[in-house]
């Protein structure tokens, strides 16, 4: 009991990481019908943002691992990784959009190997030690829970939950309360309905972009803290997980990616833990599998019907 | 006269080479991980071999020439070992290969060089398949079967009855040197209480950890490589998993203590150098390699000389780079005084060398005790 216990916490504080990055494939389906297949790129982007710009912001409060100073780090990584993105888009997507869906497709691969192979260029093949931002340890649970105090919650983990969280309802409040959300909402309705409405096609979509961006590089600095060795290819399985994730839970459906994270990372836990961990791949994909072959809109996406 | 003059300066370029001929140096091709997840591994043992090449070509070379080291990287990626060797074979025309530290690298390779009936030294793969694979094929270092045993008799003389096993399921190595912990110490009345798996590559242990927790363990072998390892003992430490972890050679690695900082402390492996040991020729040793690199040499540098040294001597002993006779002279290296030990070869082509365990603590290795075969 304890030890299922145990594999969910493992398995939430992974799925948290899949949602963040979940988030960004599902948003810019949702806007612009498109899988941004570098977008698992962007997630190793903000770790190495992080392994670079940690030791000069750690200085700034105090020199050692620190609350403030990781909470510096983060909004450093979500920033240039937010900037990352809107490039990306401006350079590689915009100019395709008239194009065929395959066309921009096809780039996004292109964008993502040239991140990958350009990463591995400039930042080394080697895998890198990233830097302590927060002193990680396990929480002392109170004796008085009896059996349950044996449950292992390191600080770590409940940063990631808990940062997963804010961000989400952070997410939910710019989608459903403010006038950019707004705009992002009909424009993923219809393009050109919203842009005779006023709404500036080109910045949406490049704030969809940076926003996305940002969430999967605060999700590589999540990671760095429990998991502190990044490549310039650590991206390729976390970003394929996380689109699993994002198709479970309905691609283009915001609630439905963080789901699908947190499902994915606790089936991920509870087969490595119980079953064998070489399935631990296998079972994902064969996720991936069934969803598109019983449900393609995903748990909670709706089936659209396109009129031709 | 100008016909005598084309004549004597076509006969020219002839004289010149018959003279450039008697200096041309015997091309060495070496492969090795310098990128990549085991950088670790192909930088050290480069470094070594590198060190072994210049004080032989400082003392005049072998036979009276030079030997010139074309060193290929295989990124630590599968697939790649058996292109580079290919290439060092066809392309470079390299009479001996040295290489490598992964097990499973020098399996790739090494059917090519048998093939091709060029002499391959490892100097760092412990599996047994690696020299099985045919004469050609040999290796300066124990093998797995001992290693095994090495630290299944550590862990009991230290009254640890209950291990717990994580393996490295991708890599020959991992998977060999566990299977031999297992059978030496069951057969000693140990017990396994859970085996776990993890691949190359991954991240995040906390699952497999978790269930070795549960089994409450004495101590957890994890037979795998430096990257995996150092996030293992991170990950165990905050998972509350404070019993000592045992591992093999595989741990050495420069980034093992960086990233793992003080989760390491008080857990042992087997390796094949110390560089503490106080003999005479380790601090020699020691003592070059640090003037040249400004580091000190760990096992895999020190293996990386002694392979290179030996196959010199092996060319000398043959006197020449042919093939059948320099197999031969390989196969009969006999108490080579090396770095790493007195290194005579057996009739399966390994060595039969001794063991230090060293254990973590300071940010260093350091020794515990020798043990021998």
């Amino acid at each position: 009991m304890i030890e299922f216990l145990q594999q969910l916490i493992n398995g939430l504080s992974q799925g948290s990481i899949y949602a963040l990055i979940a988030l960004g494939y599902t948003m810019v389906f949702g806007v612009l019908r498109f899988i941004n297949f570098a977008h698992g790129d962007i997630y190793m982007l903000g770790a190495f943002a992080g392994f670079y710009t940690a030791p000069k912001l750690l200085s700034l409060t105090g020199g050692g691992p620190s609350y403030a100073g990781a909470a510096l780090v983060l909004v450093a990584a979500m920033a240039l990784c937010a900037a990352a993105g809107v490039i990306i888009e401006r350079i590689c997507y915009r100019p395709l959009r008239a194009q065929p869906r395959l066309t921009v497709l096809i780039a996004a691969i292109g964008v993502s190997l040239f991140l990958e192979n350009g990463g591995q260029f400039i930042f080394g093949a080697d895998p890198q030690a990233f830097p302590e931002i927060i002193a990680d340890s396990a929480i002392e649970l109170p004796a008085s829970w009896g059996d349950f105090a044996s449950l292992t919650i390191t600080i770590g983990q409940v940063i990631v939950i808990g940062s997963t969280v804010i961000l989400l309802a952070a997410l939910r409040t710019i989608v459903l309360h403010t006038r950019t959300g707004m705009a992002m909402r009909a424009l993923s309705l219809n393009p050109l309905a919203a842009s005779l409405m006023g709404v500036n096609n080109d910045a949406v979509i490049s704030f969809t972009f940076a926003i996305g961006s940002a969430m999967a590089g605060a999700a590589g600095i999540l990671t760095s803290i429990q998991q502190p060795s990044i490549d310039p290819l650590m991206g390729i399985n976390a970003g394929l997980k996380a689109f699993v994730a994002a198709v479970l839970g309905g691609i283009g459906n915001i609630p439905g990616a963080a789901l699908g994270g947190v499902i994915i990372g606790v089936l991920e836990a509870l087969v490595v833990g119980y079953v064998n961990p070489t399935y631990r791949d296998p079972l994902v994909f064969a996720v991936l599998i069934l969803v598109l072959l019983f449900k393609p809109s995903g748990l909670l996406g709706k089936a659209e019907r396109e009129k031709v | 006269m100008t016909r005598f003059f084309t004549i004597l300066s076509a006969l020219l370029p002839g004289v010149v080479f018959s003279v450039a001929s008697a200096a041309d140096p015997f091309r060495v091709g070496e492969f090795a991980s310098l990128t990549g997840a085991s950088a670790s591994f192909g930088q050290s043992s480069h470094k070594g071999t590198e060190l072994a090449v210049e004080e032989i070509n400082a003392a005049g070379g072998v036979l009276g020439r030079p030997i010139e080291l074309i060193t290929e990287d295989d990124q630590s990626q599968a697939g790649q070992p058996a292109t580079i060797v290919r290439k060092l074979i066809s392309q470079d025309s390299v009479v001996a290969v040295l290489g490598e530290v992964a097990s499973s690298k020098s399996l790739e390779a090494a059917p090519i060089c048998q093939q091709n009936k060029i002499p391959m030294i490892s100097p760092a793969s412990t599996n047994p398949k690696v020299t099985e694979v045919g004469d050609c094929i040999f290796r300066i270092c124990f093998i797995d079967p001992f290693q095994g045993t090495v630290m299944s008799k550590f862990a009991r003389e230290n009254g640890w009855k209950k291990v717990a096993v994580l393996t490295d399921v991708k890599q020959d190595y991992s998977v060999g040197l566990a299977e031999f912990f297992m059978k030496d110490f069951l057969a000693n009345g140990g017990q396994i209480v859970r085996e776990q798996k993890y691949s190359t590559g991954d991240k995040d242990f906390k699952p497999q950890l978790t269930s070795i927790k549960a089994s409450q363990p004495d101590a957890v072998f994890v037979p795998g490589y430096y990257a995996e390892v150092s996030l293992i003992a991170k990950q165990a430490k905050l998972l509350g998993l404070k019993v000592p972890l045992l591992g093999g050679d595989g741990w050495v690695g420069d980034s093992l203590l960086k990233v793992a900082g003080k989760s390491l402390d008080g857990s042992f492996f087997s390796s094949h150098f110390s560089s503490d040991d106080a003999s005479p020729k380790v601090r020699n040793f020691v003592d070059k390699f640090k003037a040249k690199y400004g580091e000190v040499p760990d096992d895999m540098a020190a293996l990386g000389y002694d392979s290179a040294m030996i196959l010199a001597d092996a060319i000398r002993r043959a006197g020449t780079t042919d093939s059948g006779p320099l197999r031969q002279a390989i196969a009969s290296t006999s108490s080579h005084d090396g770095v790493t030990g007195k290194i005579t070869l057996d009739a399966q082509r390994n060595a039969s060398k001794s063991a230090v365990i060293l254990t973590i603590g300071g940010g260093g290795f350091h020794f515990v005790k020798k043990v021998e075969p």
